[in-house]
């Protein structure tokens, strides 16, 4: 693998941290005032993909999706004025934390309903298909999705009009605060029950995000040109609460010997003695790049204080077009 | 020459389609032999299967799949058979369509068009006679459109799918069949959202979709019975204008809604009648009459949807009353009552 992607597959990780980071340490101030997903300890997922994928191809995501904003290539600061409700935020402070979108870089949004944004995601890929374009449109889902009738009903249709579509699913375990094992039998895997359905399916780790990085290029390449429907499923852990900004594990709902676990191979982790160990950046180098990284997310937070208070008036004309 | 309602929407649907080489069509049985009750007939062949198709039986998702086609340049018009089924696409209707303009700041909007048939009669039943304006007006976001004679179905449904907003189109089973002279059928630049279909001065008459057919086959009656009315027919529901409606009482002072399709609680007949009701240059001689189903579901057996249905002497019922008259309704009918016309049989 290049140098170059090599420190970009850490950067951005950092960066996705960092930015997530930032709104926990200030959500007790009360100025962002939106439920809040973040999604810290899910960074590799949205890294690797969101650098495998070209800017022209389309992202869609759910309520948890500040990470796959970013990696598609979003302006922090849009985020940030989101959430503190202004109209600077990208959906003018309308649609808060859980409806992102940034056209620009193709994220075409996020929505907060369960797997509400699966068909759309796949009606944009519909239009890529009828513009002959060769994008492809991933959609990022979590485990719950699956449990929801459009994801089949969505899916369905991919398959049978050869759509270019990567669905990502990012399993964490977890619906609020309801384990997998009491939503889905145990046995059967999520990645199966796509590839059931007809899709072309694989279950990857998060562990190596390099490695991770490869074999999305590898299968964003095949969907570009083949058109065919691939499903994702990718194992995860969220470090802090569903919803909110605390680290909730001490309520019991989760296996403190499993937290562990996830936390010790923590990709960013990985990721930084991958570059040391692998000569592509020493210690001391890495550290200006973090002290970098923090400083702009810095910037680009205080920004917000010359912000004005938006007036209802003047998004009330915005219901229709 | 005559034109029927059904080949007004399938000429508006052609001529759409070779406007914007970018619409696309699709529903359940929009390919069939039936061809959606004859308003799809030959799109399939003349614009390929890419922009014409057939849909797997996913309400929901095929909503979703058409709003993301409309946010990406490719307006669409899906269709169903019957309105009861898209009830299970409402996350995609009203979380999604009707919002997406908003919640993202204005940034894209969803230029969709969704045709609903409404049944009646043969035993369509409790499931598959649902007319829900009522509901989809209740949502900020969301146009409702409700034709009655073949002209505004035409202009409708070419100003709903260039309109860049989502679109209800609520169209009545028993309306497919009705004709109209072709002359009358033809592309005006802008829509009304009310019209005066008749003209008269004793009392005003508000209509919709199958009530303003209703009311048109009693109007040679009344006329005769020297009772004449002004017809206002509504062709949108949301937004809904009142302007007309509230010149034409100034004239008559008296006021029947015939909401005939609809159930009484929260319907656009009592939305109405709040409206005027705050409205002060509204002053009424007597009580407005609200003509409406009654609170109760569809039934399916032909005996009790004799008297579930409003008949054409329940309407000249309630005008005697208004008017203080008495006139007697005997003109045998010659149709049964849960049929449009003779040559109906159902199934659907």
């Amino acid at each position: 693998m290049k140098k170059n992607i090599s420190i970009k597959i850490y950067e951005l990780q950092k960066k996705i941290r960092c930015v997530e980071e930032k709104i926990a340490n200030n959500y007790k101030k009360n100025k962002m005032r939106c439920p809040t997903h973040l999604s810290i300890g899910q960074e590799a997922v949205a890294t690797a993909s969101g650098l495998a994928l070209k800017t022209k191809d389309i992202a869609i995501s759910y309520h948890r999706s500040h990470a796959h904003f970013l990696s598609k290539g979003g302006d922090p600061k849009k985020i940030f004025a989101e959430l503190h409700g202004f109209e600077e935020g990208c959906s003018k402070g309308i649609g808060g934390s859980m409806h992102l979108i940034d056209l620009k870089n193709n994220f075409y949004g996020s929505t907060a309903i369960v797997s509400n944004s699966i068909p759309i995601g796949v009606g944009l890929a519909y239009s890529l298909k009828l513009a002959k374009k060769k994008n492809l449109v991933c959609i990022y889902i979590g485990d719950a999705a699956i449990e929801e009738g459009v994801f089949f009903e969505s899916i369905n249709f991919s398959i049978l009009k050869k759509l270019p579509v990567v669905f990502i699913c990012e399993n964490n375990f977890f619906s609020v605060y309801t384990h997998l094992k009491d939503r889905q039998p145990p046995k059967r895997k999520i990645y199966k029950l796509a590839q059931a359905m007809g899709a072309i399916s694989h279950k990857l780790k998060q562990d190596n995000p390099f490695k991770l990085f490869e074999k999305l290029e590898n299968i964003f390449n095949k969907v570009r040109k083949n058109q065919k429907t691939h499903f994702i499923e990718i194992e995860t852990c969220r470090y802090l609460e569903h919803c909110g900004t605390d680290d909730d594990s001490k309520l019991g709902y989760r296996s403190l010997k499993e937290f562990a676990k996830w936390k010790k191979k923590d990709p960013l982790i990985f990721s930084k003695n991958y570059l040391i160990k692998n000569k592509l950046m020493n210690q001391n180098k890495i550290e200006i790049l973090d002290r970098n990284i923090t400083n702009k997310i810095n910037e680009d937070f205080i920004y917000l204080k010359n912000l004005k208070k938006p007036q209802f008036k003047s998004i009330n004309k915005l219901v229709y077009k | 020459m005559k034109i029927t309602f059904s080949q007004a929407i399938n000429k508006a649907l052609t001529e759409e389609m070779i406007r914007n080489k970018n619409l696309v069509c699709f529903g359940l049985g929009i390919n069939d032999n039936l061809k959606f009750f004859g308003t799809t007939k030959g799109l399939n062949e003349k614009f390929g299967s890419d922009r014409v198709f057939e849909t797997p039986t996913s309400e929901n998702a095929m909503t979703g799949i058409g709003i993301g086609m409309s946010l990406n340049n490719n307006p669409c018009v899906m269709m169903h058979q019957r309105l009861d089924f898209f009830l299970l696409a409402m996350d995609q209707l009203v979380n999604s369509a009707a919002k997406w303009h908003y919640m993202f700041g204005g940034k894209k909007n969803v230029p969709i068009t969704i045709r609903l048939v409404v049944g009646k009669g043969w035993g369509q039943g409790p499931t598959h006679s649902q007319s829900l304006q009522s509901w989809f007006a209740h949502i900020p976001g969301l146009k409702i459109v409700m034709p009655a004679l073949p002209s505004d179905a035409y202009n409708l449904l070419k100003h709903s799918i260039r309109d860049p907003n989502p679109v209800i189109f609520i169209e009545h089973r028993w309306l497919h069949g009705v004709e109209q002279d072709v002359s009358k059928v033809k592309e005006t630049k802008k829509i009304n959202n009310s019209h005066l279909v008749s003209k008269g001065e004793d009392l005003t008459v508000v209509t919709y979709s199958l009530s303003t057919i209703e009311m048109l086959s009693i109007k040679k009656f009344l006329n005769k019975n020297n009772i004449f009315f002004d017809l206002i027919n509504l062709n949108s529901i949301k937004p809904l204008d009142l302007s007309l409606l509230e010149r034409s009482l100034k004239k008559t002072t008296k006021l029947l809604i015939l909401d005939s399709i609809s159930h009484p609680i929260c319907s656009i007949g009592s939305e109405i009648l709040s409206q005027l009701y705050r409205n002060k240059n509204v002053k009424l001689s007597k009580p407005p009459v609200l003509l409406t189903l009654p609170d109760v579901p569809t039934p399916t057996s032909v005996f009790y949807t004799k008297d579930f249905y409003i008949k054409k002497i329940d309407i000249i019922k309630k005008i005697n009353s208004l008017l203080g008259k008495n006139i007697k309704y005997n003109i045998i009918e010659k149709n049964l009552h849960d049929v449009p016309d003779l040559q109906f049989k159902g199934p659907f």
